[in-house]
């Protein structure tokens, strides 16, 4: 086992002449809960994508858990994407049976007893279920693995704060204590208090990696508050909106 | 327990302090057993490890002791929670006498209101 979990050296990736991600160098521990935050099309989701597996960079190398990505760095990684992926006929019991045929770490009386906890009944079908109880299904798929790395795109957007909070708290307590949990957002405020660490992504590039404790000793504020600064649209000249 | 927390500082130190007041509050009476790191974490909804270095904290103030592994208790030494006590009521005075003193009362100009607060209750 590695001390460094992730790590990535001038990643590059475009599409066509757009670049989606410059030049990024990241080493992420473990047993860390690390926010990704940055503004929509700051390539937040492109590269959780390459850690995946789902995507290939362009330039530069990624390593987890010392592994190039491949067979066994999937094994590892628990993802939960920014859209649902399911065949809205299935019941989330069906994706429990998918999940424990898929990955041998898949702790389905975890996933019930999780179930139990957000109030989501395991026997209806996707179809019947409304979009943030659907939510919540991925997510007990996802954090019912005992990963080494748990890739989180955006998984608190579609639910309502008091739901927020109960997501956050499955987190904070189902997630493996030698894993590490990236979790992509822009909703701070609401997930602030349980990051350890933070990444600013601004048009492909990391402007700042640093933990919540120093970012709020040094700046006397919020990561949130800072995060607004850093990231304030700015008008355009001239222009009166 | 309510925990709250500001946005100016790190919020370990706000645990830190609000665990001290349950201790001199008697919310956690000398020598009982604090609850462990994980299952505060989720009560306040914070990180284990933001809750760990509140934890050591507490430790290096004197005012819990233990291990990670056995689970932390409150001291018995009353000294120390007196010590702590008084440290808290000095800061209390302190931002009490910045406030008299934004508003222009100072030195015995700012005792006098202390003293007719006194006299009431």
């Amino acid at each position: 086992m590695h001390d460094t979990l992730v790590a990535c050296t001038a990643l590059t990736k475009r599409y066509g002449s757009k670049t989606a991600l410059s030049g990024v160098n990241l080493e992420l521990g473990r047993g860390r809960i690390v926010g990704l935050l940055g503004p929509n099309g700051s390539g937040k989701t492109t590269l959780i994508k390459i850690l995946t597996g789902l995507l290939q960079p362009t330039e530069g190398a990624v390593l987890v858990d010392g592994q190039g990505v491949g067979p066994y760095t999937k094994s590892v990684i628990s993802y939960l994407p920014d859209r649902m992926y399911f065949a809205d006929w299935m019941k989330a019991t069906d994706l429990f049976d998918l999940f424990s045929d898929f990955y041998r770490d898949f702790d389905r009386t975890r996933a019930m007893s999780m179930c139990a906890s957000l109030g989501v009944t395991p026997s209806d079908r996707l179809k019947s279920m409304s979009k943030g109880t659907k939510e919540k299904v991925q997510l007990v798929l996802v954090m019912a693995r005992r990963a080494q790395l748990y890739l989180l795109d955006e998984p608190i957007a579609g639910v309502d704060p008091a739901a927020r909070d109960f997501i956050l708290n499955t987190i904070l307590t189902n997630y493996n204590e030698e894993g590490t949990v990236l979790i992509s957002t822009h909703l701070i405020s609401d997930i602030e208090k349980v990051l350890d660490e933070v990444i600013f992504l601004k048009e492909g590039q990391i402007t700042l990696h640093d933990t919540v404790d120093s970012i709020r000793e040094r700046e006397g504020k919020s990561v949130d508050a800072l995060f607004r600064e850093v990231f304030r649209a700015h008008n355009v000249e001239g222009g009166a909106f | 327990m309510d925990w709250q927390f500001t946005d100016d500082r790190p919020i370990w130190q706000q645990i830190t302090e609000q665990l001290t007041m349950g201790i001199l509050r008697g919310e956690y009476p000398p020598g009982e057993r604090l609850p462990g790191v994980r299952e505060l974490a989720a009560q306040a909804g914070v990180n284990p490890n933001t809750m760990q270095r509140a934890m050591a904290q507490l430790e290096a103030d004197g005012l819990a002791a233990g291990s990670r592994t056995a689970g932390r208790t409150v001291t018995r030494d009353q000294a120390v929670i007196e010590a702590a006590a008084r440290a808290r009521a000095r800061e209390a005075v302190v931002r009490c006498l910045r406030v008299l003193e934004e508003l222009g009362y100072s030195g015995e100009k700012a005792l006098v209101f202390v003293k007719e607060e006194l006299d009431h209750a």
